[in-house]
């Protein structure tokens, strides 16, 4: 029955998938608004490239099932294919054939109509920055083109939603930032895009995230949400001798946790005082006056090593 | 005056294939006990410079000492007093833990009085003691990664070089993963990073950028923070920061717009003259909402993309 809320790009309930004795996704069950930039995070094998084939519809899950567009991914393939673009880890061009050529020949397979394929190349090739470089073969591009022309080849069917698995992984800043650029407008055009990422700050940029750990969902909302459940601020304190700074701040009463990041040490303050008085008195009595202390935002890296080492060192306390 | 020992020196370092020049006259010094970043996009000649410094590639031009040693021409002398790690981490996921290590030691040739306490010590590092006798693909990325590290120093050397240590691993493996490197960096050992992760960046002391084959920056990463760039960002906090970025990009006076997590960063040249205030009046011009915008501190990341950028 149609409902009034906002319509699902994806639904999912229970999907699971196994290699031999070895579990890949368990029981996971997502939702995905349409026109959201989905975040799916987590570290190598935690079960993103599998979720993301089964959404796919090129891999069908062991349990469970899961809708996109209100359709079946186990039942209703041919009514899927022609909404979603897949982007794979691997470079899956034809090194030889040219950028265009490329765009020319998956744009045929999908059945897009010649005059579509012409304008849509055209507008794909001036947005994403590769004009110039129409007639090179594929094999010749740098990593980060690379990545833009495999997204382009996505999107010349015109697909509501888009399953990148790690698309920037690999590519340097510089192109990471363009790639980002180019997510940002595809998100203005209304359309869905599901990104998988190893990396923390991308989470950021997303309108919902949810993490990744052993096949299972651990956390889920939106960034905002997400960053609430950590308690306190973050303090940066730069010294001469970091370690040292760090070994004086982790004792205190108020400080959750003290790492070293370069030549950085970064403190998470749960106290009631202010955290930069506090830790400035500290130094000054543990000889380091010298120290720079100054309030940070709360990144998601920060998030999320907080709230994993909470949930184990909470299964810690209940386990025998 | 005695100088500084330093693991690493390098004087004009150069090699060239066919007509393509992959490391420039390059000049790298690194005192003992340093964690020391070497970050370059992909193909900007990193992995050749670990590879003249391994002794594993002839330079064309140039001088390198590893450990005090000429490693061009006496590679054998320094290959037993190095170790490498690669993101790969090259484990046998077939063998045990145990295997492994032991391998290792038979590569780098531990004397066997030696291995069983060198065994123990890396057992214990990577928390992985009662896990000896498990097959090494059972195990989590994070203790795969610890094992590599451990099978990388059995033999304790004094120099370390690890080619983007961290990636793929979730963060909390990774922070227990630099707490050891930090340690190990305590203890005296060297550590040389090849990265073109930021994240890993900002865990080393000290930074060189190297880009086409020549290093283009080099300082502390506060250091390079506050002195290389010569940009200022403003953080501007709007409702949809999509449709702000299309306003201002290539606005008069902005170099560069881009979306950092949930906010929109704008980078002006360091004279223009472009305050904060500028920038809100321009949004609420152009009927957003109360934008907020403050000046911020450039990132690792910023540095790396601004001097690309200029190089480029």
């Amino acid at each position: 029955m149609p409902t009034n809320t906002r319509p699902l790009a994806v639904s999912a309930q229970g999907l699971s998938k196994s290699f031999s004795d070895t579990a890949a996704v368990s029981g996971v069950d997502l939702e995905i608004g349409t026109g959201a930039v989905f975040g799916l995070l987590g570290p190598d094998g935690a079960g993103k490239s599998t979720l993301i084939r089964m959404l796919a519809t090129v891999l069908p899950p062991d349990v469970g099932t899961a809708l996109v567009f209100g359709k079946s991914i186990t039942d209703q393939r041919d009514e899927i294919t022609g909404r979603i673009g897949y982007m794979s880890q691997k470079f899956s061009m034809y090194p030889d054939l040219s950028v265009s050529e490329n765009l020319e020949f998956f744009a045929t397979v999908r059945g897009v109509s010649r005059a579509d394929r012409k304008e849509r190349s055209q507008r794909l090739l001036t947005s994403m920055g590769l004009a110039e470089f129409a007639e090179r073969q594929a094999q010749f591009l740098s990593g980060g083109m690379k990545q833009k022309l495999m997204l382009a080849t996505t999107l010349m069917h015109d697909p509501d939603l888009l399953l990148l698995d790690e698309p920037t992984t690999g590519v340097d800043p510089v192109s990471r930032r363009e790639f980002w650029r180019i997510l940002a407008g595809l998100h203005q055009e209304g359309r869905t895009v599901l990104v998988a990422t190893p990396y923390m700050d991308e989470a950021e940029r997303c309108t919902d995230i949810a993490f990744l750990d052993n096949g299972r969902i651990t956390q889920s909302g939106t960034p905002t949400q997400i960053k609430a459940q950590v308690p306190g601020r973050l303090v940066e304190v730069i010294s001469a001798e970091p370690r040292r700074a760090a070994a004086i701040l982790a004792p205190l009463p108020g400080v959750v946790s003290a790492h070293l990041l370069g030549d950085v040490v970064r403190v998470l303050w749960t106290g009631d005082s202010d955290p930069e008085a506090a830790l400035r008195a500290a130094l000054q009595r543990g000889g380091l006056a010298e120290a720079e202390v100054a309030e940070a935002g709360i990144d998601m890296e920060t998030v999320f090593a907080y709230l994993a080492e909470k949930s184990s060192a909470a299964s810690e306390l209940v386990s025998p | 005056m005695a100088e500084p020992e330093f693991a690493i020196k390098v004087t004009g370092l150069t090699k060239t294939f066919g007509d393509f020049t992959a490391v420039d006259g390059i000049d790298i010094a690194v005192p003992r006990g340093q964690i020391f970043g070497f970050l370059g996009p992909n193909g900007s000649g990193k992995t050749t410079t670990i590879r003249m410094l391994t002794g594993t590639l002839r330079p064309q031009g140039g001088q390198a000492e590893v450990l005090g040693t000429d490693v061009v021409h006496h590679a054998d002398q320094v290959q037993q007093r190095i170790g490498y790690m690669s993101q790969k981490f090259a484990l046998f996921e077939d063998m045990t833990v145990d295997e492994n290590l032991r391998f290792y030691a038979g590569i780098y040739q531990v004397p066997a009085e030696e291995f069983a306490q060198r065994r123990e010590y890396v057992l214990r590092m990577a928390d992985l003691v009662g896990r000896e006798d498990e097959l090494t693909r059972n195990l989590s990325v994070g203790w795969r990664q610890r094992l590599a590290l451990g099978a990388a120093t059995i033999h304790e050397p004094e120099l370390l070089f690890l080619d983007e240590p961290t990636s793929g691993v979730d963060p909390v493996a990774r922070r227990q993963f630099w707490d050891l490197l930090y340690e190990l960096a305590g203890r005296g050992v060297t550590l040389f990073v090849t990265t073109h992760y930021m994240d890993e960046a900002a865990h080393c002391n000290q930074l060189a950028f190297i880009y086409r084959g020549r290093i283009i920056a080099e300082g502390s990463p506060s250091q390079l923070r506050h002195s290389q760039l010569d940009q200022r960002i403003f953080d501007i906090a709007v409702t949809d920061a999509d449709a702000a970025l299309d306003q201002l990009s290539g606005t008069s006076g902005i170099d560069d717009a881009y979306l950092s997590g949930a906010s929109l960063h704008v980078v002006t040249p360091r004279e223009e003259s472009l305050t904060a205030d500028d920038l809100r009046r321009r949004l609420i011009a152009a009927g957003f909402a109360a934008p907020t915008v403050r000046e911020v501190d450039p990132t690792i990341e910023d540095v790396f993309v601004n001097l690309v950028t200029r190089h480029r």
